[in-house]
């Protein structure tokens, strides 16, 4: 088999997307230029009052901006469309669009129906109308849906923890030497060090990722709302007592926590399934005095809600706590937890510990924010409204000041999953938690720079792919910040 | 900060500006104090687990060592005995353990190599300016760490030479006129560096700037060389690195306060008076949009921090957090605690000059 190039067929759009990107960047210099040189577009009143600008040159170089821009963007999807349609005969980035066809597809659906609906869909169709938030939902959704799909098989092409001889550091479109029956015939990335496949390491890196990421943030949006509340609005001795826990864990730098927490000898000590089971009953406690709020009134409602949900929710909490029957497994000492044939899942100790340290890191900064906008929303009318009608703090709590602080929260949220991001990387970079061959992307990075002067291929896929999933998650949440403010 | 304009306010209540300041400034280091021994014992209790007391144990005696062995060791050692005491002992306020071994070596937390049995002190811990001895480095902790500070110290004095007017003048270039195109094009700059960690830019930039494969070769991929005689080609990646995360946020923040101030009443009579639009921003609006930036920029230094320690082992810097990563990886308990008190150290007195800064440089809360 032959080597593939970049581009190969479709090679004749380089030219062309070479002149709009230099088309793109002299008219955005132009652009910046012009907004401070060029005078403004004269204001001209019409007969019937209303005031008109011409487009002045201003305009002109708003224009350029915008054919430029709408030229790399077409250029850049019929490299996408061509390599569906060609495949490897367009080379590797054909070989890639096709490769992740499934992602393409889901995206254009979602994006159609989201479109078709948006005014029924509230802030989350509102999005849609903000260009900055449509491209970060799209950039996130992009790694969501890899992340998926690569779980389900469809995009890697080769195992990412088998090893092909021969394949050692090659570079990007090198053929197997002895492909099998049904075998993918390239390593359209190229290898790494230990001849692994590294488009397929970077795609399960996005499912890795995408299962810890939102997952740890919400757990730690729980904890933080949970204590935050009542830190808040009671204030006193609680308050300071508190604030003064958060401080103690911000003024810890992040990665000494993660080099005290997370190494084998702690796992081994039993303490992250301490913190784990301390931790994660903060959902349980947040679902049941939710709901206990807003139906105890009814306690004929109220009494089967909270014993469904909360079994539910216990039965989940023991079996996430428990591992193979323990909560506590050491050599010195165990506790008995949820018998096997009732566990519903086993989540590894490596695993188990990346996601206790990433939560902890996490709670105290959103407990001083969630602290800080109770802090204000408790001396709002309505909460005394609800006051003088005898509602109970928690109440308040939950259903007054929780909800009104939805926005600042939401907009957080998506920083935060960016953030957590980072934060999973650094522990890849430094090999801590994860196992050593395990494909998330700071792992990558972490082998891939040590050869970095030499062969760019290893690291340089699972470095972009991090960032553009954080650079959409903030572009999500400026987006939806945006948006939030125009109500 | 509410709290310092709680005390500011008070300040101005009773007018007896110095002792309430004075006042405040104790009552934060009181508070600083108390942190500062709440995380060193949970540095203790972490690193004194069995578990890594083993590590220690296989590193610094021998890897094939028995369980037996092993407790033999740590309890020689001292290192066996309650952690509350232990805790004492490295603060300096219980005596050190000692103990004459079999083979007539005397060991013990206070002994030195070249220090006898008499010439050992009593106590040897903070209290009396003893942080300990290394078991990596085989050197008194101390020196260590003043040595390794130096050299992070110089780093971060570059970082923030060059970040910190950088960050205020995007902020300010794009908060000026909220909207226009150098608004737009500047704040994308800025999500973009946000969203880059370290260990990305920095793999890129060693990726474009140094490596034979892409050819340009403008710097060095290792800051090695740079602890003795850095230079422009071996130092700005590493600088340039943490600078470009960090900054990113301070220009966001300068940017909102300088739309902020923009759109406030006085700047519009200016305006209406006038005053050309220069004149504005340089003469009116500026320092009054730099007091929010100063706060953000002091309490950005624990992510220096985090960003140091990852630059710094990406570039082969040894400095503060290469020092980190080798204790923490060795479980080096006494290197380790006083790597933690001096971060936590840092973070404190940046909480509390930008408190106290907030205060001296808002005017609304100053003059009353």
């Amino acid at each position: 088999m032959e080597p593939l190039t970049w581009t190969g067929s479709i090679a004749f759009l380089n030219p062309l997307l070479m002149i709009a990107i230099a088309a793109l960047l002299v008219s955005i210099v132009i652009w910046i230029v012009g907004s401070i040189v060029l005078p403004e577009a004269p204001m001209s009143v019409n007969l019937d009052g209303t005031l008109s600008s011409g487009s002045g040159m201003r305009g002109l170089t708003q224009k350029a901006l915008r054919y430029s821009f709408a030229a790399c963007v077409a250029l850049a999807v019929a490299y996408i469309v061509l390599g569906i349609v060609l495949g490897t005969s367009a080379g590797i980035i054909g070989a890639i669009s096709q490769q992740f066809l499934p992602v393409w597809l889901s995206l254009i659906i979602l994006y159609a129906m989201s479109i078709a609906f948006k005014r029924r869909l509230g802030l989350y169709g509102k999005l849609f109308d903000s260009p900055i938030g449509m491209i970060g939902f799209g950039l996130v959704m992009f790694w969501v849906f890899t992340g998926v799909f690569g779980a389900l098989d469809l995009i890697v092409t080769h195992d990412p923890l088998s090893q092909v001889s021969g394949m050692k550091n090659k570079v990007p479109g090198t053929p197997l030497p002895s492909p099998e029956e049904g075998e993918y015939t390239w390593y359209l990335l190229g290898g790494d060090n230990l001849a692994r496949d590294v488009f397929s390491r970077m795609v399960r890196g996005a499912w890795i990722v995408v299962q810890i990421a939102p997952l740890a943030t919400l757990f730690a949006f729980m904890v933080g709302i949970t204590l935050g509340l009542p830190a808040g609005y009671y204030g006193g001795r609680l308050d300071t007592f508190l604030s003064f826990l958060a401080n103690l864990i911000l003024a810890f730098p992040v990665i000494l926590l993660f080099y005290l927490l997370v190494t084998p000898e702690i796992v081994a000590t039993g303490v992250p399934n301490y913190m784990a089971a301390v931790l994660f009953v903060f959902p349980i406690l947040f679902i049941g005095v939710l709901l206990n709020s807003r139906y105890y009134t009814r306690p004929n409602f109220r009494t089967p809600l909270l014993i469904g949900v909360l079994g539910v929710a216990i039965w989940f909490y023991l079996s996430l706590i428990s591992t193979g029957g323990y909560i506590i497994n050491t050599d010195s000492y165990r506790i008995w937890g949820l018998p096997t044939y009732l566990d519903l899942f086993d989540i590894p100790g490596g695993i188990l510990v990346v996601f206790v340290s990433v939560v902890f890191v996490n709670s105290p900064t959103v407990f001083r924010i969630v602290r800080g906008l109770a802090l204000d929303i408790k001396t709002r009318d309505y909460v005394a409204a609800a006051q003088t009608r005898g509602e109970g703090p928690w109440y308040i709590m939950l259903w007054e000041i929780l909800p009104n602080a939805r926005g600042p929260l939401i907009v957080d949220f998506c920083l935060r999953i960016g953030y957590t991001t980072i934060l999973l990387g650094t522990l890849g970079f430094f090999g801590l938690g994860l196992p050593p061959e395990s494909p998330d992307w700071g792992s990558t990075i972490n082998e891939g720079r040590k050869l970095l002067s030499i062969y760019l291929h290893p690291a340089l896929p699972p470095a972009l792919a991090l960032l553009s999933l954080v650079l959409g998650l903030n572009l999500l949440a400026d987006g939806l910040r945006e948006e939030s403010l125009k109500d | 900060m509410s709290e310092a304009i709680k005390w500011s306010n008070d300040l101005r209540n009773t007018r007896k500006t110095g002792t309430i300041m004075g006042l405040f400034i104790l009552r934060r280091f009181g508070v600083m104090l108390l942190t500062a021994l709440c995380l060193t014992f949970v540095v203790f209790f972490l690193t004194n687990l069995y578990p890594n007391l083993e590590k220690l144990a296989k590193t610094q005696g021998n890897q094939r060592m028995s369980d037996e062995q092993v407790e033999a060791w740590l309890g020689n050692r001292g290192y066996l005995q309650p952690t509350l005491i232990k805790y004492g002992q490295w603060l300096g306020v219980a005596p050190g353990f000692s103990k004459t071994l079999d083979d007539g070596t005397f060991v013990g937390t206070c002994t030195r190599p070249g220090l006898t049995e008499d010439t050992t002190p009593r106590f040897c811990g903070i209290l009396q300016g003893d942080w300990g001895y290394s078991t990596v480095f085989k050197d008194e902790v101390g020196t260590i760490v003043a040595k390794r500070l130096g050299n992070t110290g110089y780093l971060m004095m570059w970082v923030l030479i060059l970040m910190v007017p950088s960050a205020l003048l995007v902020g300010v270039l794009a908060g000026m006129r909220e909207g226009s195109a150098l608004d737009r094009s500047l704040s994308t700059f800025s999500i973009v560096t946000t969203a880059t960690p370290e260990y990305v830019s920095g793999v890129i930039f060693i990726a474009v700037f140094t490596s034979s494969t892409v050819g340009l070769k403008w710097f060095k991929g290792t800051a090695t060389q740079a602890m003795d005689n850095p230079t422009f080609e071996n130092f700005f990646l590493p600088v340039l690195t943490i600078a470009l995360y960090g900054m990113g946020y301070i220009a966001r923040m300068t940017r909102a306060s300088m739309t902020e101030v923009m759109t406030a009443q006085y700047i519009r009579t200016a305006r209406l008076k006038g005053v050309s639009f220069p004149n504005i921003v340089m003469k009116h609006a500026l320092r009054n949009a730099l007091i929010a930036p100063f706060t953000v920029i002091m309490l950005q230094f624990p992510w220096l921090l985090n960003g140091v320690v990852i630059v710094e082992t990406l570039f082969n810097y040894k400095g503060f957090g290469w020092a980190l990563v080798q204790a923490a990886g060795n479980n080096d308990i006494q290197l380790l605690l006083a790597i933690s008190v001096v971060s936590v150290f840092v973070v404190l007195i940046t909480q509390l000059i930008s408190d106290i800064g907030y205060v001296y440089l808002n005017p609304r809360i100053r003059i009353s």
